[in-house]
């Protein structure tokens, strides 16, 4: 990007020396890392759901795995927008769906319980994760409880009352380029 | 020097850049000395507009000093001169600048070839726009270059104040042409949709210009109470049906004239189906913009009435009810404002006392703390309306 960005630009455009500070924070970083995992492990639910139904011991439940994808891959796309907030929301929900989903497969007749069981860890550890960024972004987007008062600001020095249609008295002139120096 | 600087989605940085230097016989360098956060800069920081490249400065609201001048400036701009910088770039001398079309100029986007494939026909060159509009560097930054100079700048009087005149470059002529574009009658109902800046400008624009009534449409309780300020009368669209309350208020008839101060970022609710199919159209690169506004005027427009569009569009908009919008007889009116088609009208205004743009001003800050200003411009927090920074 930063090549094609100097190929754009005009030689004697400004060039960057050094970097100050920015807008965007550790948790829209956090944010956006959560986003691309969503995608990445959307993609590979939708690519190759065998690898993980045989790991976790529920072979034949493909479709099932698919469908999780697509609902991360959507998290993901939300998580990455400017609406992060909710695709950080979707994404705790999501977590919930796969938290339940784990529990009913620690049934002792599964000879995968154990793959079961770490899946879960890392699920709970992520949900930490989500939660964490869920809430910081929702503390920064809220709306303050009270709000300034603007209701003397009319713009009109003399008066709402005395500004109304005095326009009127001499309307408005258009300068084109002959005349506007 | 310092400037606001576009990394990437959501994120802006101070940086220290190099500074401009003269180009062309008919550049300017201005040292700034006030320059604004303007609300479509807010689409380039969400990434919604095409063709911003890392490194590329912001800002299109800005004025200063002359400090350097090219050998071309014909007298018409000399060291030491105050002015405000229109954010269309105009050459003067196209056939369009000579028919006042400032901000379709045809020689000014130098990147023109992009803008033909893009837009059919090159529109004028902008400053701090994307590299559409020429890639121009903008003006929130210690020092700006001027291209065009000689033509693109507005001489200001010492008189006035740098608050009072800073907005004649983008959003005080920006209200003014959508309100003009509306051409009000004394009988008319103007409804402004968006109580941002440019939503605040038009609505005093319309008042000025005598219409019957101004109703301002937004959802945000201080934009309502600074629009309640200005003369107009308030609908928040959480709270109450707009094609309800405006159909009330003109008999059942609807407006005359509607104003879109909105563009393409309609807000997203629930109670407003539409929008969360453009959210999600616009999240999978199906649509560009969300035109919620766009749709609500066509349907509660009165026939024969007219729809101005100050707000600002990037591309592709779905079901757009053109059949309403035909049998309907609306006209629309549109685009980029043509800033110094209006300029001496404008200063004449504010110097005889009719309008102070001042008013809008709710935070000024420094340059360092402008990433800081863009999150809380866009997040609306402490009640922030407009941000002027001085570097």
């Amino acid at each position: 990007m930063s090549i094609l960005s100097r190929l754009t630009r005009n030689e004697g455009d400004p060039k960057i020396l050094s970097s100050g500070p920015r807008s965007r924070e550790a948790t829209d970083e956090l944010a956006r890392g959560l986003g691309w995992f969503s995608l990445g492990l959307g993609l590979f639910q939708l690519m190759a759901p065998q690898r993980i139904t045989r790991a976790f011991g529920v072979t034949g439940s493909e479709h099932v795995v698919r469908a999780y994808g697509a609902r991360e891959i959507a998290s993901g796309m939300l998580t990455l927008s400017t609406d992060k907030r909710a695709g950080l929301a979707s994404r705790v929900a999501g977590d919930g769906l796969d938290i339940v989903t784990l529990l009913a497969l620690l049934s002792y007749r599964n000879p995968q319980r154990h793959t079961v069981k770490a899946a879960l860890a890392m699920v709970v550890g992520i949900t930490a994760i989500d939660l964490l960024a869920a809430g910081a972004v929702s503390a920064r987007k809220a709306r303050p409880k009270t709000v300034k008062d603007y209701s003397d600001r009319s713009g009109f020095p003399g008066g709402v009352v005395g500004a109304r249609g005095i326009a009127r008295q001499k309307p408005p002139t258009e300068a084109r380029a002959e005349t506007t120096h | 020097m310092r400037a606001l600087v576009w990394h990437g989605k959501e994120d802006i940085r101070c940086d220290t850049v190099t500074d401009p230097e003269i180009e062309d016989p008919r550049d300017a360098i201005i040292k700034v000395t006030s320059c604004a956060i303007c609300g479509s800069d807010l689409h380039l920081f969400h990434n919604f507009i095409p063709a911003m490249m890392p490194g590329d400065i912001m800002g299109h609201e800005m004025m200063g000093e002359v400090v350097e001048t090219g050998s071309g400036m014909n007298g018409k701009l000399k060291k030491g001169d105050r002015i405000v910088v229109p954010f269309t770039i105009q050459c003067g001398e196209c056939d369009q600048c000579r028919r006042g079309n400032f901000s379709v100029c045809e020689r000014s986007n130098r990147n023109k070839a992009l803008a033909d494939k893009a837009f059919g026909h090159t529109t004028a060159g902008l400053f701090g726009y994307t590299h559409l509009t020429g890639g121009y560097p903008g003006g929130q930054a210690e020092y700006l270059r001027v291209p065009f100079a000689d033509s693109t700048h507005i001489k200001v009087p010492d008189s006035l104040t740098d608050e009072q005149v800073l907005f004649l470059g983008d959003i005080l002529p920006t209200g003014w042409q959508a309100a003009v574009h509306c051409d009000i009658e004394p009988t008319d109902t103007v409804v402004v949709w968006g109580c941002g800046p440019v939503g605040q400008m038009a609505i005093r624009s319309a008042v000025l210009l005598g219409a019957k009534l101004v109703v301002a449409i937004d959802c945000i309780p201080e934009r309502l109470s600074m629009a309640q300020a200005g003369g107009a009368l308030t609908i928040d669209f959480s709270q109450e049906s707009v094609v309800e309350r405006l159909n009330e208020l003109t008999d059942g008839k609807g407006p005359e004239k509607c104003i879109d101060a909105v563009g393409l970022e309609s807000h997203v609710s629930m109670s407003q189906p539409d929008t969360l199919l453009d959210r999600a159209k616009q999240i999978m690169m199906l649509e560009n913009d969300r035109p919620h506004v766009l749709r609500e005027m066509i349907y509660v427009c009165r026939p024969g009435g007219i729809i101005s569009i100050p707000g600002v569009y990037s591309g592709l908009v779905d079901k757009i009810p053109m059949g309403q919008a035909m049998n309907k007889g609306l006209t629309f009116r549109m685009g980029q404002t043509h800033v110094n088609r209006w300029t001496p009208d404008l200063v004449r205004r504010i110097e005889e006392g009719q309008i102070d743009p001042s008013f809008v001003i709710t935070h000024t800050a420094t340059l360092e703390e402008g990433p800081e200003m863009y999150k809380v411009f866009r997040n609306k927090q402490d009640s922030c309306i407009k941000v002027v920074l001085k570097p």
